[in-house]
């Protein structure tokens, strides 16, 4: 490729165009603000990552103080009330998934206890409901463990744990999960519209023909390319700040530790990737539906693999090595290390200059692919 | 035969918006004439044919088609197979992947005509039309003479009493119009009662019709045969009895263009071409063109749509690259990227392509600055552009609001802006009323010869050519002649351009296409089933067509089915909900024996990962904020002698909440390896079992015993693929069909909105299937997920399923106008509600608010529990049966509603 023709000028200019070609489609204005207002309140609110009102029954075969005292260890807002069923109906409850939990508390369980003959409890678990099932486990060992050490030191004193664990979480003391869900909720909306909104822009635009009469014009492709990631870019950077004070801090009341200028630069490197990568989607496509599987087929694998939705160490090898190459994977780490857990640029520096170069690496592509795009009609 | 009726308008308007397309128009068309409306684009002759097709929906006023108000449904459900409408436009109504038989037939179908007469009726018409040797080639891939004549076929196929076409002949090589009216005129002999409706822009056309209606600016000028008008006109032409009317004077005599003879012709070469070609794939758009224009010259080029005017002239602007021969641009060799010749070349496209949301005032300035124009100097040049041009009362008028004549004038504007010494123009005046064709050519024969700009200008005009110092005829990629028009008209020995490229197109013609062939065009009346209702034949007929289409497109085809395939392999193998691979650090103060016991206690286990040790707080702090630890220890000094004295101790935890389910997870981790390291050390001190609670605790992981996610996680991808990729196909199908205009078939045909909503879907129902079967197989052999239960059940539930995430695709496209609204609004409405809120990773009955309301109310939350029921848990219909009836629920509802949203006719 020869070395292209660049003037600030120009660039400007163009991005002036788009601007005000973005602010008069009532659609995509419509659906931005959407994104980062409704769509994150709605995800904050609604999901609630730890344990929250798990459904859980209960088989009491014994019907003793204790059992009666267990059962009502139960309350929300981590388990909804449990609900009393009979041994025969355990299989068919789990099966249909109207229970996570079953708690089996056996005949005379409580004499037994007293006589320290040890007796069992079984917990059925819903194993195919991943976290809820560990974390309900935990906690419904935990809840049963104090029940048993209360009822046993009404009775005798007992054995005494020689130590024991302070767990302190780190960052959000309360694993308060609309924290964690708001912020996660505005990554992924970032990475989503960015990269659909330059690649329908780019286009839209070749069917309208204009690009055609840019390149006939003294400006280059690396200008027209620039000039939409500017654009869009500022955009979405724009909503970002915007839903980040108004929408996560006043109205969601999300406490945010770290520099948000910080953030918002982070945030820029990652448009510059994500928006070049979607001129170059845009560049690919035939006609629109094409584009459209196009998109899916990116980003899903590029939202749901970023680290946002499940820990990325828990990724096989090989995902975690391919989803390095992927602008969401830094952005979700550094923006995790910033907001949550307050870092600084000390700490973030090897995200930025990574996604600067996949940036950079995109931006190329997108140019070089450019030219021969708006001449294949 | 039933007897022709007039149509009859009374106080008929029509608006866009705050545009009024059709002022308020009484008018009384007669029966069984050949009828033409006469006037430029955008005057509102498109407007009242949609009207009179009922293709659009009546705003004010009424219309009598056949003796009955077509306001009324009903009605127009009995007389549309009594009317056939050819939108304007290429080949606006047909489908460019179908061939020229599958297009008829399907008009055919969507008809009701019975298989056998279907046949015989396209075959007649196919040999009729010259269009029968290509009966299987693409509809995309012919002439736009052959589209016309498909789209006349199309519309012939259920014989028709009253004939509805829209600029059929716009665009069409002289020698394609001239047979397409001779076509015109045999079916009117065969059918004399027939009513013919026809649209036009060219004059000479409309000269041959039996009665006249023209129009400007959304009002019926007058009406009458053509002998009338010019009588009251008293005009010598059809075309100055227009202007004559548009201008209300009498005796309008047209004013000849004057154009003064190029002075001092120079040999220098402004463009030159030697053997350009340029194939796109097998197709070969221009083929070997040699072309030379000279400084100053007013140089045009004659060719119907696609005969590869625009494509050469791509080519010589750089935008284009060649693929053999050579083109030079003032003695230099075309360069993409040369910014001086640029700088020298003026270049209006195709359609006038404005930034359609500036201003004038705006888009002016843009290409000033883009050309580098100095501020001062540009708000002059601009100023005397708006002078001259006649801008100035649109300056701060936005250029998509503009008439098409004006938006001409500012396109030539913004070529003009930086004084280039080369114009090339494509196709200026398509379209635009002969005044306004008048003054742009006076602006340009001024620039030619009083500022000796040259001009490279392609029409499909004759009288245009005519003005021209040199002209080239193209045709099918080739020059077949480039001379003085005067030159060749002489040539070929007739009185006018038109019959001189004729007489050249019928050197070239194809001695395949055999015309015109006296065949019955229209013949016995034919019979077909008229069901005003629901009618599973024009269901088919729609299905049939989709699926074709889908065929064609080899791309999406390998998108939908590998794709998701792909796409499944990723997710399948990247979601992860085991929490594992931990990493954690100690801060041992203690530096004891059983301190270091304990933190290997920890670090054995397959959970976690140690890294180097940690020396203070501060680093504590700060690895833990950098992500590189999850989880910390802290062991105080004196932890062991403290034990030793039988005194409480305590091991400080640190655990990274920054990720809630991943923190509670690390501490029941934790929790539960205490708890094991207590029991056992307890056991080596006292050498017996000592039991630390009064009871134990038996937890039992069911249907998935070794809690690996992959079995969770693998069933509940297939749902989330199925959502999105069936929703997406399906929104941007019918979208795109009111995009590039086929909808009209479903407007102005019998069929119901139901026949084509379902008839749109099956296909894409068929297509997921295949692809929820390829999933099955990824899961079952790839992932190695056991499919415990019954696959048949699986797929009963499947196909309940698709079709609900098709039918949400359907009631999407229903309301939404662009593919790009469709498309980003199918994706976030799917995306969040399919990922967040349907149970995928913690279970719907722990949501609260809004995403609880819609987790509820989503297709996708009873299928991931049947899905992952049916896979993990072995059940089937009796234990899924709650599921199961949820889901039936919404493939009806989805439908139901997008029949109450998708409109008949057009607005």
């Amino acid at each position: 490729m020869n070395v292209q023709h660049i003037s600030v000028k120009t660039v400007y200019n163009l991005f002036l165009k788009e601007i005000s070609s973005i602010r008069h489609d009532k659609i995509l204005l419509v659906l931005i603000i959407w994104a980062f207002s409704g769509a994150i309140y709605i995800a904050t609110t609604a999901t609630s990552t730890q344990l929250h009102k798990a459904p859980i029954a209960i088989v009491d075969e014994d019907q003793s103080p204790l059992s009666k005292q267990i059962g009502d260890a139960f309350y929300a807002p981590y388990f909804n009330k449990p609900v009393s069923i009979t041994f025969p109906e355990v299989d068919p409850v789990l099966d249909s998934g109207s229970f996570c939990f079953v708690l089996i508390i056996p005949c005379n369980f409580q004499r037994d206890v007293t006589a320290g003959k040890q007796p069992e409890l079984q917990i059925n678990i819903d194993a195919t409901r991943m976290t809820q099932s560990f974390i309900g486990n935990s906690y419904i060992q935990s809840i049963i463990q104090g029940e048993l050490t209360n009822f046993m030191g009404s009775i005798d004193n007992g054995t005494e744990l020689p130590f024991t664990l302070v767990p302190h979480y780190k960052y959000n003391p309360n694993l308060s999960s609309g924290w964690f869900g708001s912020i996660m909720e505005i990554l992924s909306n970032v990475t989503f519209l960015s990269i659909i909104l330059t690649g329908a822009a780019v286009l839209r635009e070749r069917e309208h023909g204009t690009l055609e009469h840019l390149l006939a014009m003294p400006v280059s492709p690396v200008e027209i390319v620039a000039s939409k990631v500017i654009a869009n870019g500022v955009v979405v950077l724009v909503a970002v700040v915007l839903s980040l004070f108004i929408m996560v801090r006043a109205v969601l009341g999300v406490p945010i530790h770290g520099s948000i200028a910080l953030f918002v630069a982070g945030t820029a490197l990652h448009l510059f990737a994500t928006t070049s990568l979607g001129i170059f989607l845009g560049t690919l496509a035939r006609s629109m539906p094409q584009l459209g599987l196009l998109l899916i087929l990116t980003i899903l694998p590029l939202q749901l693999l970023s680290g946002s939705i499940t820990p990325r160490e828990s990724m096989p090898d090989i995902v975690q090595h391919i989803m390095l190459a992927s602008p969401s994977t830094h952005f979700v780490s550094f923006a995790q290390a910033i907001l949550y857990r307050g870092a600084g640029l000390e700490t973030v520096w090897p995200q930025f200059i990574v996604l600067a170069i996949i940036g950079l690496i995109f931006f190329i592509t997108a140019t070089a692919k450019f030219r021969q795009f708006v001449a294949d009609n | 035969m039933k007897t022709n009726a007039p149509i009859i308008l009374s106080e008929l308007r029509h608006r866009y918006g705050k545009n009024q397309a059709l002022h308020e128009t009484s008018l009384t068309i007669p029966a069984g004439k050949m009828v033409g409306l006469i006037g430029p684009d955008g005057v509102g002759k498109s407007t009242l044919l949609g009207l009179i097709a009922g293709a659009r929906k009546i705003q004010h006023g009424s219309i009598m088609v056949f003796n009955g108000d077509i306001r009324n449904q009903h009605f127009r459900n009995t007389i549309s197979p009594r009317i056939a409408f050819m939108p304007q436009g290429l080949g606006k109504n047909l489908y460019a992947t179908l061939s020229v038989f599958e297009n008829i037939n399907f008009f055919g179908r969507l008809f009701g005509i019975k298989t056998t007469q279907r046949h015989r009726q396209i075959k007649r018409l196919v040999e009729a039309t010259g269009l029968a040797p290509f009966q299987d080639r693409q509809a995309g891939k012919l002439s736009g003479g052959m589209k016309q004549k498909l789209g006349l076929c199309c519309a012939l196929i259920h014989d028709p009493d009253l004939l509805i076409l829209d600029e059929p002949t716009t665009g069409v090589d002289p020698l394609s119009r001239r047979q397409f009216w001779e076509l015109v005129k045999q079916i009117r002999d065969r059918r004399p009662g027939m009513s013919i409706l026809i649209a036009t822009a060219y004059m000479d056309e409309a000269e041959g019709f039996d009665w006249l209606i023209p129009m400007n600016d959304g009002k019926v000028l007058q009406t009458g045969t053509s002998a009338e008008l010019k009588q009251l006109t008293t005009t010598e032409t059809l075309e100055a009895a227009f202007i004559a009317l548009l201008l209300h004077n009498k005796g309008y005599k047209k004013r000849a263009l004057t154009i003064p003879p190029l002075q001092g012709k120079t040999d220098k070469i402004a463009i030159s071409a030697q053997g350009l070609s340029k194939n796109f794939g097998h197709f070969t758009a221009v083929d070997k063109v040699d072309l030379e224009i000279r400084q100053g010259e007013i140089f045009g080029f004659l060719g119907s749509n696609g005969c590869g005017k625009t494509t050469t002239m791509k080519m010589l602007t750089g935008l284009l690259p060649a693929t053999s021969g050579s083109a030079r641009l003032f003695d230099n060799p075309v360069q993409a990227d040369s910014m001086a010749t640029k700088h020298r070349v003026g270049y209006m496209s195709q359609g006038f392509s404005l930034y359609e949301e500036l201003t004038v005032m705006q888009n002016l300035h843009l290409h000033a600055r883009l050309f580098n124009l100095q501020e001062d100097d540009a708000r002059q040049r601009i100023n005397s552009l708006l002078q001259r041009f006649n801008l100035v009362s649109y300056a701060d008028e936005n250029a998509g609001t503009l008439p098409l004549g004006i938006r001409q004038r500012l396109s030539l504007a913004v070529a003009v802006i930086h004084t280039p010494d080369l114009l090339i123009l494509d196709e200026p005046t398509s379209g635009v009323d002969p005044i306004a064709r008048d003054s742009f050519w006076e602006l340009l024969i001024e620039l030619s010869r009083n500022q000796g700009v040259t001009i490279f200008i392609s029409t499909h005009f004759m009288n245009e050519a005519e003005r021209c110092d040199r002209i080239s005829l193209m045709h099918a990629g080739r020059v077949l002649v480039t001379d003085a028009p005067e030159a060749i008209r002489r040539s070929r020995g007739t009185s006018n351009m038109e019959d001189a490229f004729i007489a050249y197109l019928e050197d070239e013609q194809d001695p395949e296409i055999p015309f015109p062939q006296n065949t019955q065009l229209s013949g016995q009346r034919i019979e077909s089933t008229h069901n005003n209702t629901f009618d599973i034949r024009r269901l088919l007929g729609y299905s049939i067509r989709e699926s074709l289409e889908i065929l064609r497109d080899p791309v999406l085809l390998a998108f939908a089915l590998l794709g998701s395939a792909l796409l499944m392999l990723v997710l399948g193998y990247g979601i992860s909900l085991d929490v594992e691979n931990l990493t954690f650090a100690v801060l041992d103060r203690d530096q004891s024996p059983l301190s270091r016991d304990y933190i290997q206690n920890i670090a054995g286990s397959r959970y976690f990962i140690e890294r180097p040790p940690l020396y203070s707080e501060e680093e504590l702090d700060k690895r833990m904020r950098s992500g590189e630890l999850s989880l910390a220890l802290e062991i105080q000094p004196g932890f062991s002698a403290a034990l030793k004295r039988g005194r409480m101790a305590e091991i400080g935890v640190w655990i990274d909440g920054a990720m809630p389910f991943r923190a509670e997870t690390i501490n029941g981790y934790v929790q539960g390896m205490h708890l094991s390291y207590l029991t056992d050390l307890a056991k080596r001190k006292t050498g017996e079992d000592i039991t630390l609670l009064p009871a134990t605790l038996q937890p039992r992981y069911r249907y998935n015993q070794d809690f690996k996610s992959i079995h969770a996680i693998v069933p509940a991808v297939i749902p989330l693929l199925m959502m999105f990729i069936p929703a997406i196909l399906t929104a941007l199908s019918v979208v795109r069909e009111k995009e590039l205009g086929s909808i009209v078939n479903l407007h102005v045909s019998p069929s119901c909105r139901l026949e084509f909503l379902l008839g749109k879907q099956m296909p894409y129902i068929a297509l997921s299937m295949a692809g929820f079967l390829c999933l099955i197989l990824v899961a079952v052999f790839v992932f190695s997920v056991p499919l415990k239960g019954d696959i048949f059940f699986l797929c009963l539930t499947g196909l309940l399923y698709v079709s609900a995430s098709t039918g949400f695709g359907l009631l999407l496209s229903s309301f939404t106008r662009t593919q790009i609204a469709a498309l980003a609004g199918t994706a976030i409405i799917t995306l969040l509600a399919t990922v967040n809120f349907s149970g995928m990773t913690e279970p719907v009955s722990s949501l609260e608010g809004m995403g609880r309301i819609i987790g509820d109310n989503w297709p996708a939350s009873s299928f991931i529990i049947i899905v992952r029921g049916v896979f993990t848990k072995g059940l089937g219909y009796g234990d899924l049966a709650r599921e199961f009836r949820h889901l039936v629920i919404f493939a009806p509802a989805f439908t139901l509603l997008s029949l109450l949203l998708l409109e008949k006719q057009e607005k």
